[in-house]
Formats: structure tokens, C-alpha cells, sequence
């Protein structure tokens, strides 16, 4: 199952997450993500973390991953409506002050 | 007044990471006896999860073992969590357990696995032996 869907809005580049991220998934996540950041070569890359119901560490690490490959090709990195689980772990990790979460309607 | 154990549950499996959402799955449902809030029942899959990954990641690495899971909940509504490994073991238990340290170079682990299990429970005790295995014991009161 394709747990990443892409869609790019002008130079934004959103990457949807879809069900549980752990040290398993991660994988494939990290794969795909990678895959269309490499060949859209975006502005902004948005991670959209709604749909998404478990993470643990390594989703943390997943997320510091692309933030290195973001900065790598000069685009900015956001976590989008994260669900509260997910932001708890990722304010406990104090990864909101590098990766800033937004929230939108 | 000493407390009692009043049920428990053991689960062997082997280290795929494919075992980590069975495994703290299998606990959460455990855990769930006792009526926790959703709260508490996110934060005893998410120490399953951290503890299960370090021994499919770190303690047995390339190669595969067996890991060890022992759950008991005690009429105060303490649960304790054991996940036991017999892999290489952690030479240096108190760096391992700072935030942010990861052995890990390829830059896709964020070193926040014990800062994670230690946060989300009462309780962590690490026990390790190099070449012998880790004991990882997770202790947290659920709320009635």
C-alpha cells in the first residue's frame, strides 16, 4: 500500500502521509517522499500529517531526513495539521522550532 | 499495602521490523483491560514501539533474534512493561539514554527513543550487558 500521496501547487510540493509511521514504514515513506522531492525540485515542501494516526521516533528522524534534503535543494520544510499525538511527540522532540507545524482549514 | 499482579501476558517474536505495530498492538490490547484513557494507551503503544525498534535497529542489527515481551498490570493500576533482547547489548547505557545521541549515521534517526519512553511513562530502567542482551522495564500508573 502507497502510504504517501503528492500533489504540486505551483512551486509547493504537499506530501500526504496516510496510517501509521514506524521504523517499518519509514522506509517507503522516506522513499517516495524523496523521490518527488528530488524530481519536482520545489520552493516549499509541505508535509501533511492529518491522516496519519501513530508515529513514533521514526517519524521524527523521517521528518529531520527531508528537512536535510530540503535544505539540500534550498526549499523551506512545514508539518501541516499534524493530529495530537503527533504533534505532542514532535513538540516534546522540540522539532517544531526546525521544522515549523502549521495548521490550515 | 503491597500491590498484586492481576494479569499478564508474554510474547515472543522474532525481530522484523515488521513485529513493531504487532507488538505494540499486542500490549495496547493487553493495556486495554484496564479501561485506560485514549491518551494513555497512545503513550503505551508509542514506548512498545520505541523499545521493539531499538532491538530489531540496534541490539540485533543485520542479523535476526528473538524479543522477549512481558506485560503485568497490578490491582493499583500500575503497568509494567518489559521488552528483553539477546542481542549485542549497549556498551554505554547512560550516553545511549541522552536526547539526541544515536549510533546511527545515516541521518534518518533522531536519538529520541529512550528521551521518548522515559517521557511517556513513570518509570524507565535499562539493563545491559555488551554481548549479552538489553532488559528495557517500563513502569506507568493508569488513572482510574
Amino acid at each position: 500500500m502507497m502510504n504517501v500521496q503528492s500533489k504540486m501547487e505551483g512551486n509547493q510540493l504537499i506530501l500526504y502521509v496516510l496510517g501509521e509511521i514506524d521504523h517499518h514504514t519509514a522506509k517507503e515513506i522516506r522513499k517516495e517522499m524523496d523521490k518527488q522531492i528530488l524530481s519536482l525540485h520545489p520552493k516549499e515542501i509541505k508535509i501533511n500529517l492529518s491522516s496519519v494516526s501513530f508515529m513514533d521516533s521514526s517519524g521524527l528522524g523521517l521528518i529531520m531526513g527531508r528537512y536535510a534534503t530540503a535544505t539540500d535543494i534550498g526549499a523551506a520544510l512545514k508539518v501541516i495539521n499534524p493530529t495530537d499525538s503527533v504533534a505532542r511527540i514532535m513538540l516534546m522532540a522540540g522539532l517544531d522550532k526546525i521544522v515549523p507545524i502549521e495548521r490550515i482549514k | 499495602m503491597k500491590s498484586h499482579i492481576v494479569n499478564e501476558m508474554r510474547l515472543t517474536i522474532p525481530s522484523k521490523s515488521i513485529n513493531e505495530s504487532y507488538a505494540r498492538y499486542a500490549v495496547s490490547a493487553f493495556v486495554g483491560q484496564l479501561d485506560p484513557a485514549v491518551d494513555e494507551l497512545g503513550d503505551i503503544r508509542t514506548v512498545v514501539s520505541e523499545a521493539v525498534t531499538n532491538c530489531v535497529v540496534h541490539a540485533y542489527r543485520e542479523t535476526e533474534g528473538k524479543i522477549y515481551i512481558c506485560a503485568k498490570y497490578y490491582d493499583d493500576g500500575r503497568v509494567v512493561i518489559q521488552i528483553k533482547d539477546r542481542g549485542c547489548g549497549i556498551p554505554d547505557v547512560k550516553k545511549a539514554m541522552e536526547p539526541l545521541y544515536t549510533p546511527d549515521e545515516s541521518g534518518e534517526r533522531g536519538g529520541m527513543g529512550f528521551a521518548i519512553m522515559e517521557s511517556f511513562t513513570d518509570k524507565l530502567k535499562v539493563r545491559s550487558c555488551a554481548g549479552y542482551g538489553t532488559t528495557v522495564t517500563m513502569t506507568k500508573r493508569i488513572k482510574k
